[in-house]
């Protein structure tokens, strides 16, 4: 269990306070895929370096399992340390060793002798899928290959908390899945807390359970990636969002000025659906009961999500005022969200 | 005698002594290599003082880095032909003798370990601070920072550092030599400056410039095989 309770963090620049993290509460349990998500800036990087002792808290308190890192300091930070794995944006390897002396790197500074060492280190790079490249230099290897190998170095210590600070951010959309991918299988098989720091919605859709949405120091939304998938309340979050749905189409990725130009009549209306509904026949139910209505299909999305399948289609009604809000609430009581994008 | 002075008196190999040539270069060879020796030690201990104590709070580690940082800035500024002279009491005090390649020693390895030291410190400081703080979060200590990342990380620099010192320690050999310590400068300054044999001088010359192209063909073999970034 990691909780941050009214944690902030402030520095001092030569043009006063800058306060990187504002009253932050967060609460993740053991086993999660936690996410935080937020723009560069808003404080993301800063909280994981507490989390690590890297830097401490100016008021708050960081726990983890009832553990105070603020108050660690000299060895128990550094033994603290060793229960936290870490990855990073640009891996963060040493070139100087091969594949296998970097995975072996932690185990040394824990002093853990040579022999079990070499058969630790051999354990993880089969988990990662890095078998036969053990004594490659960091140079050899692709981008996705050298995150497999910080994974495996920050599983090294059996830590209980991995964090990965934008891990997937420097990598291309395939091998950013292939990462995701082993993420959420080393949660499974260790059952091992992961915080996932990003700015990339689809790695949050992909892996997590919960996540809290970061924005200037302050988290303005936290819950379930469903729940905030479905109805994010702020700005940010809808930004987020959006971004998510729009990334999938495509070839359409049009602002919602862009949208309203081609699409000038009626209403836009963007629904969200998820698991159930998303085998119903909604929208033929609707266009069925609505003769009158003219429904054209702008643009969709589906997102596979940990707690299921999340749809977003973006709609067009033309037609009669009262029928378009009768149409929609009939979409409500189908227990679809509605959002009108735009209305004449 | 003639020829002393023409194009020709640099060819007058008759008049090399083969022995002498040989011991003074075996003599500049050692006072290089030993030399050399120390000053990659204190020049590494000194870059590493100076690199640790760079950015900490605390006045103790602002003192140490202030004094340290003098210190070195002071010797890398006096010439070396002045600093000879400078230490030949503390030469006398150390190895007990102010003439001969012993007692160059502590001036040369006065004179090149800070020079190496400021480079070391710059080596340190290049090492990507991401992967100090990627250590630092597996819960390394400071010395575990230091031999498990910065000094294997830095090492191809070093040992190009430590080529371009060991080359200008050579030279400095040279201008030992020339008030008594023995080695290839001083035959030369002996035989071929004050009894005007050239051919000494040119001898003298070819074996010193073969002795800097080894260094350096070494040391980059050196850099090549330990550096990994690029394959």
């Amino acid at each position: 269990m990691i909780r941050f309770k009214d944690v902030s963090k402030q520095y001092s620049t030569k043009d006063g306070g800058l306060t990187a993290v504002n009253d932050v509460n967060i609460e993740i349990n053991d086993g999660e895929i936690f996410g935080i998500v937020g723009y560069s800036g808003a404080g993301k990087s800063t909280l994981v370096r507490m989390l690590d002792g890297l830097e401490a808290p100016s008021t708050g308190e960081i726990d983890i399992d009832g553990t105070d890192i603020a108050k660690l300091n000299g060895s128990a930070l550094r033994k603290q340390r060793q229960k936290i794995g870490m990855i990073f944006q640009h891996f963060n390897l040493l070139w100087s060793r091969t594949v296998i002396d970097n995975v072996a790197l932690p185990l040394e500074i824990a002093k853990v002798p040579k022999a079990k060492r070499v058969q630790r280190a051999e354990e993880l790079i089969k988990l990662v899928g890095l078998e036969g490249r053990e004594h490659s230099y960091p140079s050899e290897l692709s981008g996705g290959q050298k995150q497999r190998v910080g994974i495996a170095r920050a599983l090294a210590n059996e830590p209980t908390i991995l964090i990965s600070d934008e891990a997937t951010s420097a990598l291309d959309p395939d091998t950013t899945n292939e990462v995701l991918e082993l993420l959420l299988k080393i949660n499974k098989e260790m059952n091992l807390t992961i915080l996932l720091i990003t700015h990339e919605m689809h790695a949050i859709a992909k892996t997590c359970d919960k996540v809290a949405v970061m924005d200037s120091g302050r988290v303005v939304e936290s819950g379930t990636v469903f729940e905030v998938f479905r109805h994010p309340q702020q700005q940010v979050t809808k930004n987020f969002v959006s971004e998510e749905f729009t990334t999938q189409k495509g070839d359409t990725t049009m602002t919602l000025e862009e949208l309203v130009k081609k699409y000038p009549e009626g209403q836009l209306i963007r629904l969200v659906f998820h698991g159930p509904q998303a085998e119903l026949p909604i929208v033929s139910d609707v266009i069925k009961r609505y003769p009158d209505l003219t429904i054209s299909i702008i643009s969709g999305a589906i997102h596979q999500t940990q707690e299921g399948a999340l749809g977003s289609l973006d709609l067009q009604f033309v037609g009669d005022e009262t029928k378009i809000n009768d149409a929609l609430e009939y979409l409500k009581k189908m227990r679809v969200g509605t959002e009108v994008i735009h209305h004449e | 005698m003639s020829n002393t002075t023409g194009l020709k008196s640099y060819f007058q190999f008759h008049n090399v002594d083969w022995s002498a040539m040989m011991s003074a270069t075996w003599e500049t060879i050692w006072m290089t290599l030993l030399s050399m020796v120390a000053v990659v030690i204190f020049g590494i201990i000194l870059g590493l003082i100076l690199y640790e104590t760079r950015s900490k709070s605390g006045w103790g580690f602002k003192v140490i880095n202030w004094v340290v940082g003098l210190l070195v800035n002071i010797f890398r500024s006096i010439p070396y032909i002045i600093l000879i002279i400078l230490l030949l009491p503390v030469s006398k005090t150390l190895v007990g003798t102010i003439i001969g390649p012993k007692a160059a020693l502590p001036s040369l390895i006065v004179s090149a370990a800070p020079f190496y030291a400021r480079m070391v410190e710059s080596y340190f400081r290049e090492v990507d601070s991401g992967v100090i703080e990627a250590v630092e979060s597996m819960g390394a200590t400071t010395w575990g920072v230091i031999t498990k990342v910065l000094l294997p990380e830095s090492k191809p620099a070093l040992i190009a550092g430590a080529t371009v010192t060991t080359i200008s320690l050579i030279g400095y050999t040279a201008m030992a030599g020339a008030i008594g310590a023995g080695g290839l400068g001083n035959l030369v300054y002996q035989e071929g400056f004050q009894a005007y044999n050239n051919t000494v001088t040119l001898v003298g010359t070819v074996i010193i410039c073969l002795f800097v192209f080894v260094v350096q063909f070494v040391g980059d073999r050196f850099v090549k095989w330990t550096d990994k970034r690029t394959l």
